[in-house]
C-alpha cells in the first residue's frame, strides 16, 4: 500500500452514468477511499451497508467516504439503489483497477480491489491505510480512531 | 484485536447474574435474519450457563436496509422504561416478520405495557439518542455486521452455532 505521508494520487471516476468524482474536487475534506472486490456481497456483513449507516458519524467529522471496485457505472447504479447507499460507488472500470493499482491495492490474480482502506486528510496526504483480509469487513473502528488522531494535530 | 467501547455500564439492560464470570454482548438488529437465528441459541446458552453468565443486548440497526429496525429498537428501549425491556425484546424476535408501528404497539399492548406511555416514550428524543450511542459504540468496537459478539470485553469472532460457542464458553470457566 502507499505510506502515509504520501500525497494521494489524483483520478477521476465515474460516480453515476452522468457524473464524475475527481479526488481534487474534495479537497478541503478528509476522504475515507474504500476498495472493495465486488459489489453484491452478503447484506448484514455487508462493509457498505455498514459505511451507509454511518455517514452522519463520518459528516461530523468532515469526512466523505467513497467506495471504489472494478464493477461498472451500471452495476454500481442497481447496487446502490438496491441497498439505498447514500454515497458514491466509483467505478475502476476501464482501463480495469487502474486506480486500484495507482493506490497499489490491486489483486490482478482475481482481477479485483483489494479490501482496503485509505484516509488522506484535507490537503490531500494519506494519514491512514489499512489492508483487511479479503473476505473479512474491516469494520469502522480504524478509520475513526483515525479520524480522531487527525483531528489532534 | 478490537475491544468492547465503552465498557458494559449503567445504560446497559443486563439479563442473569450480575457478578457472573462471563459477560457475553451482542449488537443485534432485530430484522436481521441472522439476530434472529442466533436468539434461540443465546436463549439456549444462557439456560445451560446459568449464573456463569450474564447477556448484555446493545442496538445496531441497520436502517437503511432494515426499514423497521430502528423502530423496533426504540420499541424495545420504550418497554425498557417500563421495566420489560427483556420482554419486548423476546418478543420481537419471536415475531420478526412483523415489525412495522401497528405491529410493535400491539406487542407491546399484549405484553401489558402501558400503552399510551409507551407511544409517548416511543417519540422521545432521549430513546433516539440510547440507540444512536449504541449503534456509535458498535463501530467504534469494531462491529462489522450483525449479529456481533463480544466476551468479556473482547470481540468474538468464532462461530455461534451453539455447540462451538457453548464449548468455547464453558472452556473460559475452567
Amino acid at each position: 500500500m502507499l505510506a502515509t505521508g504520501t500525497k494521494a494520487p489524483e483520478f477521476s471516476l465515474s460516480a453515476t452514468p452522468d457524473q464524475k468524482i475527481q479526488l481534487s474536487q474534495l479537497k478541503g475534506k478528509k476522504v475515507i477511499l474504500a476498495f472493495y472486490p465486488a459489489d453484491w456481497s452478503p447484506v448484514c456483513s455487508d462493509q457498505m451497508a455498514l459505511y451507509n449507516e454511518m455517514l452522519k458519524i463520518f459528516h461530523k467529522e468532515n469526512a466523505e467516504v467513497i467506495g471504489i471496485s472494478v464493477d461498472s457505472k451500471w452495476c454500481h447504479l442497481a447496487f446502490a439503489q438496491d441497498r439505498k447507499l447514500h454515497f458514491p460507488l466509483l467505478a475502476d472500470f476501464e482501463p480495469k483497477g487502474a486506480v486500484a493499482k495507482l493506490y497499489d491495492v490491486y489483486d490482478a490474480e482475481l482481477g479485483e480491489c483489494k479490501r482496503a482502506l485509505y484516509v488522506i486528510d484535507e490537503e490531500g496526504t494519506i494519514r491512514w491505510n489499512y489492508l483487511s483480509p479479503v473476505g473479512i469487513n474491516p469494520g469502522a473502528d480504524g478509520i475513526l480512531d483515525a479520524l480522531e488522531e487527525m483531528n489532534k494535530k | 484485536m478490537p475491544k468492547l467501547k465503552p465498557a458494559v455500564n449503567s445504560k446497559d439492560h443486563v439479563q442473569g447474574n450480575k457478578g457472573a464470570a462471563i459477560e457475553l454482548v451482542e449488537y443485534g438488529d432485530y430484522q436481521c435474519p441472522h439476530c434472529g437465528r442466533a436468539y434461540p441459541i443465546i436463549k439456549s446458552i444462557q439456560q445451560k450457563m446459568g449464573d456463569q453468565l450474564k447477556f448484555i443486548f446493545r442496538n445496531f440497526p441497520l436502517a437503511q436496509i432494515h426499514p423497521n429496525a430502528v423502530n423496533a429498537a426504540l420499541a424495545s428501549e420504550a418497554a425498557g422504561l417500563q421495566d420489560k425491556f427483556w420482554e419486548m425484546h423476546d418478543y420481537i424476535f419471536e415475531h420478526q416478520n412483523r415489525l412495522d408501528d401497528v405491529s410493535l404497539t400491539k406487542y407491546a399492548a399484549h405484553l401489558h405495557l402501558d400503552v399510551e406511555k409507551f407511544e409517548t416514550d416511543f417519540e422521545q428524543p432521549g430513546l433516539t439518542k440510547k440507540v444512536d450511542e449504541d449503534f456509535e459504540s458498535g463501530v467504534r468496537s469494531g462491529v462489522n455486521g450483525t449479529p456481533s459478539f463480544f466476551i468479556n470485553g473482547e470481540k468474538y469472532n468464532e462461530s455461534w452455532d451453539e455447540e462451538p460457542f457453548l464449548d468455547y464458553l464453558k472452556a473460559l470457566i475452567k
